[in-house]
């Protein structure tokens, strides 16, 4: 706590907004982790933690130390783009990781490969 | 006055992002399946880079921020690898 | 100018990076310059994919359109998430026929579908063009296909080439 007292008063009220909203959107997603069923429902859950969540945060990191320091502080944009890119990296690898695990273990209710759309349900991938 | 609720708000997302890792802590020791774990675990990267930004304003320093863009790299990364291993059964082929 | 700048935009974007983590002053700029050209350079022996972007002015609009939709749809499903009876709600799977073919284009499509709560890019099969989706909150199967192709792909389509 070093000098959070001289921070303008809208500075503060607009980052705690910015910061609690993001909580709030990470805690839902964390929330959804838990109660959802299945694992394709599971996988939207931390996608709002990725992108509002974090992205509140990073906001109000912005405006807060911006203001501190009374110049722009924009590194926080760096972990804004890296989320960005990054979280549909790993979601879409997952998904695809789970679609193979449950295909070859012939589970129920998945569809079968899209090239085989129209035929029978493709056999199991060995 | 401002400065109070600052606080507190920071408190209160601290205490959020603390809960959010808990949960998806729980979510990776509870499975039920791998891809389960994993996903739990990258939430797990994002919640810990979040809180790590949160302490940053708490505290007032900007030197959290390099560990929160470690955490993230290093997340993606271990979340790849551990993807491409279930799929494959190795990751270097 | 093509010899030593390669990948013009990679070149900025490093630059970028360099300034924001280092802070603006003279001397950042002349050294962030030459490890940008120099490892912009170094990439080039991989021969990444140019994208040719047309009509580039149009990428604003896009990022907007996806700002927007990627705050209602978190709001969407938070909701969702936080209603107690769970079991009303339907998910699953949706093909969606796509016409997009560039690589880049794709991948630009791909993290906008996953990074959307409530959608999720499954499988893409390029021998037919067809996208599998996992949909949150599948209402209406013909809604998602029409909010892929009118809203996201049409646009890519007048963006690149």
């Amino acid at each position: 706590m070093i000098n959070v007292a001289e921070l303008p008063a809208w500075a503060a009220l607009v980052t705690s907004l910015l910061v609690l909203l993001g909580a709030g959107f990470t805690i839902v997603g964390a929330i959804g982790l838990l109660r959802l069923k299945t694992f394709y429902e599971r996988m939207h859950a931390p996608t709002l933690g990725a992108t509002w969540g974090t992205g509140g945060i990073l906001l109000g990191s912005i405006v807060f130390f911006s203001v501190l320091q009374s110049r722009p502080v924009l590194h926080e944009i760096l972990i804004a783009a890296f989320v960005t890119v990054t979280t549909p990296v790993t979601l879409m690898l997952l998904a695809r990781t789970a679609l193979y695990r449950d295909r070859s273990e012939g589970s129920p209710d998945i569809p079968p490969p899209v090239s085989a759309n129209g035929k029978a349900k493709a056999a199991a991938p060995d | 006055m401002s400065a109070t609720i600052l606080s507190w708000s920071l408190l209160i997302a601290q205490i959020l992002l603390g809960i959010a890792m808990a949960i998806a802590c729980f979510r990776m020791v509870r499975g039920p399946r791998a891809q389960d774990r994993i996903v739990a675990l990258d939430a797990l990267y994002v919640n810990a880079m979040l809180l790590l930004l949160v302490f940053g304003m708490r505290t007032g320093s900007t030197l959290y921020f390099e560990a929160a863009l470690v955490i993230s790299i290093l997340g993606f990364v271990s979340t790849l690898a551990l993807a491409k291993f279930l799929m494959r059964g190795e990751i270097i082929e | 100018m093509s010899r030593l700048l390669p990948y013009p935009l990679l070149t900025a974007s490093l630059l970028t990076m360099w300034l924001l983590l280092n802070g603006l002053s003279v001397g950042q700029i002349v050294l962030g310059t030459a490890i940008a050209v120099m490892a912009s350079n170094v990439t080039a022996a991989l021969q990444p994919a140019k994208p040719r972007l047309r009509r580039w002015y149009l990428l604003p609009k896009l990022v907007a359109i996806v700002v927007v939709d990627i705050w209602r749809s978190n709001l969407a499903v938070a909701q969702l998430i936080l209603r107690t009876d769970q079991t009303r709600r339907v998910s699953g799977f949706v093909i969606v026929p796509l016409e997009l073919r560039d690589p880049t284009g794709l991948a630009i499509l791909a993290c906008i579908v996953t990074s959307t709560p409530g959608t999720a890019w499954v499988e893409y099969d390029s021998t037919q063009s067809k996208l599998l989706l996992h949909v949150f909150d599948l209402v209406d199967e013909a809604h998602w296909i029409d909010l892929i192709k009118n809203r996201y792909e049409r646009l890519l389509l007048e963006i690149l080439v």
